[in-house]
């Protein structure tokens, strides 16, 4: 990356000696976080500027560090689905989904069609209310304070519906290997169906305000441009990938569930830039729409069946090594599963999406202004919780 | 003897203290007002618990304010540090000695005009003492030695001075149609002419409310104080009372720039159509309730701005402030002087083509708004394999 030199806390936030001289002036180093109101939770970036133009830039992170992956390893294979919703609290169904995922392909384990619908109709609500989330504090970050408080509305209401199936908003630990824990309660699909038939309108109110807004146009066309094959070289996924043109989703590339039975697209875009993966965000609102709709409809006319495969007590699955991913809100979120043949796993390594992302804010952020800066790590869409685990 | 006094010392002083404590007064409503349509705006309530409806919640926060504890950084430059928001509230309060709320009126017999002061050069003492406002900014943000502060300070430096040039000359357009630097006359030619100037002069208008924006600090143009970018701007380091100071200058002059707008384009203290006599049981209505309704219309367009609009970044202020108003406001001043040589004919000319184009372009504007293209996707087959 670009810093050259080692940083320590309490001696960054002076302006630096030397260096290449500005116009007969130096570049000042601004500690940018952890306490930073747009850092979304504990990044702290170390910026080089000159002026308010970015000359460097490097995430300092490990604020949030909790030892997740060693404490994956004092756990029994069903205990550790609490700790994964702790990764992207957020947006933790995904990540028990994921986790879910590799255990059960290393245990061969086949899970009932109604759990996969049920699962993927999770997942895709937890699409939905991470990305409202993201473009609430996307827009906060440039300025827009209202959308804020348009999808917080509905947000609330795919949080309800979690509370009402699992008893949790947030970390919902609502999977279970092999399939899950409940069946659905009487009347919940009907509530998300009237709320999801209603939420294309919503959709389209946020993106009156800012679709067209010059403004909005202004601070995000051509920012922070990040093409395809830089994406490749990264291991950059998701919505930012999407957007430099690649229709790259596991949910269509390595099909997991029932996911090749549904009928959705892949949007992407053009430019690569900031403007994009809005866009691609919006674009992927309306179609995890089209499939919660198209899963209430098979689960309304296939209420019978079983919701957990036959799994055995103890859970020991052979000694030898599964990844497993999933698309998550932000991108690809891959378990890796190293088994020693006990009851507990020996190693258990996460792809967290918003980790590996985050390595390409430097090489985006360059050459922009503070602001820009801003909006980069809005649009880049981390959670602090899943990038430093 | 007595009358000099009752004139030049007990008046005054009495005005002064009523108009700084309306103000103070106004600038706290004004928060309450401001949070209520914010929240309507916003799908949520506001604040509805202190007093009837959260009336008195403005109060309340004051109380707090002035007893929070004041923390001033270590490293600061002292002396900076303590006068700076002196030194933004009190040209934030000294130009409301100028503003004309309404016309002459009978109090006990005494006669006095609701103002405090009618200034020959009025207008030119608003610009001056507005613009010393811009020093408690810069050292407020360079005495509190906080780099944020720092970024703040000198964004608002080069915002508030590259946006008082368009203000200055939108509103010497104005000082062109009213042939006079004194807002009241201005208030007076707008009634002899029997027009508003805001129709000749709707470009300054829209110049001059744009570059008010930009002067309070206010969004889109709140890039002092950018939440997220920098924490709060040049105010950073401030707390307790001394922050209220930057708060209350802030909303004070939102009211001066709505009130300035008033008296420059909307007539002032003057009902709609102040020469048409069958209009006149308007009359009933006393002239400061007009002019308060005049500038409750403009704090609204504030809230509502607000509401609405992303932020602008740096760069693109500075080019929107000298590539665009600039220009513009030089060519509307041309344009004004050349209307005001023909006299009144001239002004009714030049109204009426502004306000036929201003229409015809919300129109076209309307007409030519494309319809909602869903987002189309344009795959790019996939380089990587499973």
């Amino acid at each position: 990356m670009s810093s050259d030199r080692p940083t320590t806390p309490g001696t960054v936030a002076q302006v630096t000696e030397g260096g290449p001289p500005l116009l007969g002036l130096r570049e000042m180093e601004l500690n940018f976080g952890p306490q930073h109101p747009s850092t979304h939770g504990v990044l702290r970036l170390v910026l080089k500027v000159d002026g308010e133009k970015i000359v460097s830039a490097r995430p300092d992170i490990g604020y949030l560090h909790r030892g997740t992956e060693k404490l994956f390893e004092t756990e029994t294979y069903p205990m550790v689905i609490p700790h994964t919703d702790r990764l992207d609290y957020v947006a933790a169904a995904t990540n028990n989904h994921a986790y879910c995922l590799v255990v059960e392909k290393m245990l061969g384990l086949a899970v009932p069609k109604k759990a996969q619908y049920i699962r993927v109709l999770l997942d895709e609500m937890q699409r939905i209310s991470s990305h409202l989330l993201w473009l609430a504090t996307a827009a906060i970050d440039l300025g827009a304070i209202t959308p804020f408080f348009y999808t917080f509305r509905e947000r609330e209401v795919i949080l309800d519906l979690f509370e009402e199936y699992c008893g949790a908003r947030l970390t919902l630990n609502c999977m279970r290997i092999g399939g899950l824990p409940v069946d659905l309660t009487e009347g919940w699909l009907d509530k998300l169906q009237v709320f999801t038939e209603d939420l294309e309108n919503k959709y389209d109110e946020y993106e009156d305000l800012l679709t067209q807004n010059r403004i909005w146009k202004k601070r995000m066309v051509g920012v922070g441009v990040f093409t395809a094959e830089q994406c490749i070289e990264w291991g950059v996924t998701g919505p930012t990938l999407r957007a430099a043109g690649l229709a790259w989703d596991i949910r269509k590339a390595i099909p997991y569930e029932c996911y090749a039975e549904l009928d959705f697209e892949i949007p992407t875009g053009k430019n690569a830039d900031t403007y994009d993966r809005y866009l691609v965000r919006m674009a992927e609102l309306r179609q995890s729409r089209r499939i919660v709709l198209q899963c209430v409809d098979w689960l309304k006319k296939n209420p019978e069946g079983e919701i957990r495969a036959k799994v055995p007590r103890v859970m020991k699955p052979p000694a030898a090594d599964g990844y497993a991913a999933v698309e998550a809100p932000k991108g690809e979120l891959g378990f890796y599963l190293v088994s020693n043949g006990s009851n507990k796993p020996y190693r258990l390594h996460v792809r967290p999406p918003s980790f590996i992302n985050l390595q390409a804010l430097p090489e985006m952020a360059c050459g922009h202004m503070v602001s820009d800066l801003v909006a980069l790590i809005g649009t880049i869409d981390i959670v602090l919780g899943e990038v430093d685990r | 003897m007595s009358d000099d006094l009752l004139l030049y010392v007990i008046i005054p002083l009495v005005k002064a203290i009523v108009v700084v404590t309306i103000v103070s007064i106004m600038a706290g409503v004004l928060t309450l007002f401001e949070r209520r349509i914010l929240a309507r705006l916003q799908v949520r309530k506001g604040p509805n618990r202190v007093g009837w409806e959260g009336s008195l919640q403005w109060v309340a926060d004051t109380i707090k304010l002035a007893f929070k504890e004041d923390i001033v950084p270590q490293e600061a430059e002292k002396v900076v540090f303590y006068l700076a928001p002196l030194m933004m509230i009190m040209p934030a309060l000294a130009v409301y000695s100028i503003i004309p709320f309404g016309p002459e009126f009978s109090f006990f017999g005494i006669k006095t005009p609701v103002y405090a002061a009618d200034l020959n050069i009025g207008i030119l003492f608003l610009l001056a003492i507005t613009s010393v406002g811009v020093y408690g900014l810069i050292l407020a943000g360079w005495g509190s030695n906080s780099k944020y502060a720092l970024l703040g300070g000198l964004r608002s430096a080069a915002q508030m001075i590259s946006y008082e040039v368009p203000m200055g000359f939108a509103v010497a357009s104005i000082i062109v149609m009213g042939q006079s630097l004194s807002l009241v006359s201005i208030i007076d030619k707008q009634k002899e002419l029997g027009i508003w100037f805001i129709f000749p002069g709707l470009i300054a208008f829209f110049l001059y409310f744009l570059s008010g924006v930009a002067e309070t600090n206010r969004t889109p143009f709140d890039l002092p104080e950018a939440e997220s970018e920098l924490v709060a701007g040049f105010h950073t380091e401030y707390s307790g009372f001394r922050w209220s100071f930057f708060f209350l200058s802030e909303y004070a002059n939102m009211i001066t720039v709505s009130a300035v707008a008033t008296t420059l384009f909307f007539g002032g203290w003057l009902r709609p159509f102040p020469n048409i006599a069958f209009l006149s049981f308007l009359d009933l209505v006393p002239p400061v309730f007009w002019f308060i309704l005049k500038v409750s219309f403009f704090m609204f367009v504030y809230i509502w701005f607000r509401g609405t609009f992303p932020r602008y970044r740096f760069d693109q202020l500075m080019a929107l402030g000298w590539k665009v108003l600039i220009p513009i406001s030089l060519g509307n001043l041309l344009l004004v002087a050349l209307a005001a040589l023909w006299g009144k004919t001239g002004l009714y000319v030049l109204g009426a083509g502004l306000t036929g184009l201003f229409v015809l372009g919300l129109i076209l504007v309307e007409r030519a708004k494309p319809p909602r293209v869903p987002f189309k996707s344009t795959p790019k087959t996939a380089e990587v394999t499973a």
